[in-house]
């Protein structure tokens, strides 16, 4: 306090006194740090790892919210999956009666709309991670990655409600509960880990060009029709023949990849050999690239988010 | 607010303790930096507010294809500067309460932002001990959630962990007054009145102990006697903590809570002292 500065300071700003220090030095003797700087990535992922009860408390916070307007509440969670594939099943399954020479084609189509669904809200949600909660982004300090994370998690909350009116769907079209229903697990996980990092990808670009949220609707909805949710990737395949670049796209799809392992797990009549080869090392190489990849692509903009 | 403690000698370092006024006679020992500003500039770009065609589809296209080209460096067109704080440099101490005053859109909330790392400074440093933290977990809090809820989720928001939250809990609740008309706290926020749900903030915010507190303008939220809870809430905190920073228009709570003052006008800062003189001076100044 002994310090002070009686009038506007001018260009002598320097401190009145003795040789006064620089306030460098004066900052680096009492061990002050620069306000806002980009931690290193592994201090980056302490950091993250100590707001996991944010990440997850958020992520349920927003799914609750979702629906308390709602006169009939949270069974909607369970209530708009279940409406989501009766209309699917009115359109394609009554309607069109379409087939497309798959079995037990309604449990076909519904898990592919699930898990579609899960790996397209991921993305839609991390777009509009940062650029739609930077009130949040401007008041409170917390390393950024914690909003995508927390919107994949809020994905991921839905779609266990979505599996559970999944198994009512199958068990009604006659799908016997098998053992290889265990391997939803780790094809979940990876597809999880693989919608996380497209997310923080997504977060970014979103959070420098907001435009990028109009765009992306298109492009996914384009992708979900290349990822064969309504048709069977593998017949087509055999009754066409297609360059072999097309078919290496197709099978190499990581959208295509999760969900027929989903359908592999799910459904007995979807055996092995409709799976593109070397599926699990797709499904584990996706995730890897896009998990590890993601995640330090977003760390490097760490600091500059909710800025400008 | 005959009980202040605040109002130190201006020539001393504030109390370290809420209970012992300063009573050393000697020199002050060597007071602790918390927070330096090093000549700080702070420049807002604000994008699609060119001065012509605001807002049309073809000029926002040029801006995209203009932008596709050259960099991002601030001279692009359809991008205007808005110089929000200049040349500014102090230091702060620990146990220090500073009042930021200064007309509408002097700079005093973007300063705060950048000493929180909340904005980049375009020249210039800003050293801090820690981490500064905003008061304020509006942003965080979810109106569709029940005040309960919130308390956690904020909580959490600012760092704090499960246990923490939980032991602060009844605390938090007890401080906001949000119960002492009925159980509101397990409604919804929506359902509060918009006193009632600044009280919460506030409580939450509070309730974490901080370095450096930077509180913009929330002594003016509440009835009367919660006020004064909160105030003398930012006088604990502040002899619990380092620093605390106060933006306010309001010169009485200023008085009430600061015993130093910066003045910003136009980005610049025109005063920096004691509260009492930089408040005789921001008076006259505002009176014209």
């Amino acid at each position: 306090m002994s310090q002070l500065l009686d009038k506007p300071p001018t260009a002598t700003a320097a401190p009145s006194g003795p040789p006064a220090p620089s306030p460098a030095d004066l900052a680096a003797r009492h061990g002050l740090t620069v306000s806002g700087a980009r931690p290193t990535l592994p201090a980056y992922v302490r950091q993250l790892w100590d707001r996991r009860h944010f990440i997850t408390a958020f992520a349920t916070a927003k799914l609750t919210a979702q629906y308390s307007q709602a006169k009939l509440g949270q069974l909607w969670q369970i209530m708009t999956p279940l409406l989501n594939a009766a209309v699917y099943y009115f359109i394609f399954g009554v309607l069109m009666n379409t087939k497309h020479g798959v079995p037990d084609y309604v449990p076909f189509l519904v898990t592919g709309v699930f898990v579609f669904t899960f790996t397209q809200q991921s993305v839609m949600a991390g777009t509009r991670a940062v650029s739609g909660s930077l009130g949040l982004v401007r008041a409170l300090h917390f390393p950024r990655a914690s909003l995508p994370l927390s919107y994949c998690l809020q994905q991921l909350q839905q779609l266990l409600f979505s599996l559970c009116a999944l198994v009512v769907i199958l068990l009604a079209f006659g799908v016997p509960p098998t053992v290889s229903w265990l391997l939803a697990i780790p094809a979940l996980a990876l597809q999880f880990t693989f919608n996380a990092g497209l997310a923080l990808v997504m977060a970014r670009l979103g959070s420098q060009t907001p435009d990028v949220a109009q765009l992306m609707p298109f492009v996914l909805r384009t992708w979900m029709y290349v990822s064969g949710v309504m048709w069977s990737i593998d017949t087509v395949l055999r009754d066409h023949h297609l360059p072999h670049a097309v078919t290496v796209l197709l099978e190499a799809n990581p959208a295509a990849v999760y969900i027929d392992l989903m359908r592999f797990a799910l459904i007995d009549s979807f055996h092995a050999s409709q799976l593109p080869a070397h599926v699990w090392a797709w499904a584990a190489g996706w995730a890897l690239l896009a998990g590890v990849g993601g995640f330090i692509y977003f760390w490097k903009a760490e600091e500059t988010y909710g800025r400008g | 607010m005959a009980d202040t403690l605040t109002k130190t000698d201006p020539g001393a370092v504030a109390a370290p303790t809420k209970s012992a006024p300063d009573t050393a006679a000697a020199p002050a020992p060597t007071p602790i930096p918390t927070v330096i500003a090093d000549q700080v500039d702070i420049v807002y770009r604000v994008h699609g507010a060119a001065t012509s065609g605001r807002g049309a589809a073809t000029a926002a296209l040029g801006r995209i294809l203009r932008r596709r080209k050259g960099g991002d460096d601030g001279a692009e067109r359809g991008v205007r500067t808005v110089h929000a704080v200049r040349n500014v440099s102090f230091t702060a101490y620990r146990g220090e309460a500073i009042g930021l005053i200064g007309t509408n859109g002097s700079g005093k909330s973007t300063l705060l932002k950048a000493v929180a790392g909340l904005l980049p400074v375009e020249r210039g440093h800003i050293y801090t001990d820690g981490q500064p933290s905003l008061l304020g977990v509006n942003a965080a809090l979810m109106n569709d959630l029940t005040g309960e809820r919130n308390v956690h989720l904020g909580g959490l928001a600012m760092g704090m962990s499960r246990e923490q939250v939980r032991e602060r809990y009844e605390e938090i609740v007890d401080f906001s007054g949000i119960n002492d008309k009925g159980d509101f706290i397990s409604l919804p926020m929506r359902t509060y009145s918009s006193g009632m749900a600044a009280r919460l903030r506030f409580s939450i915010g509070s309730a974490k102990d901080h370095d450096v507190l930077l509180i913009d303008e929330a002594l003016a939220t509440g009835d009367r006697s919660f006020q004064k809870r909160s105030e003398a809430r930012i006088r604990e905190l502040r002899a619990r903590a380092g620093t605390v920073f106060l933006v306010s228009h309001n010169n009485k709570s200023i008085r009430d809570t600061c015993d130093r003052v910066l003045w910003l006008e136009r980005g610049e800062l025109r005063m920096d002292g004691p509260t009492a003189e930089v408040m005789r001076e921001y008076e006259r100044f505002t009176a014209r």
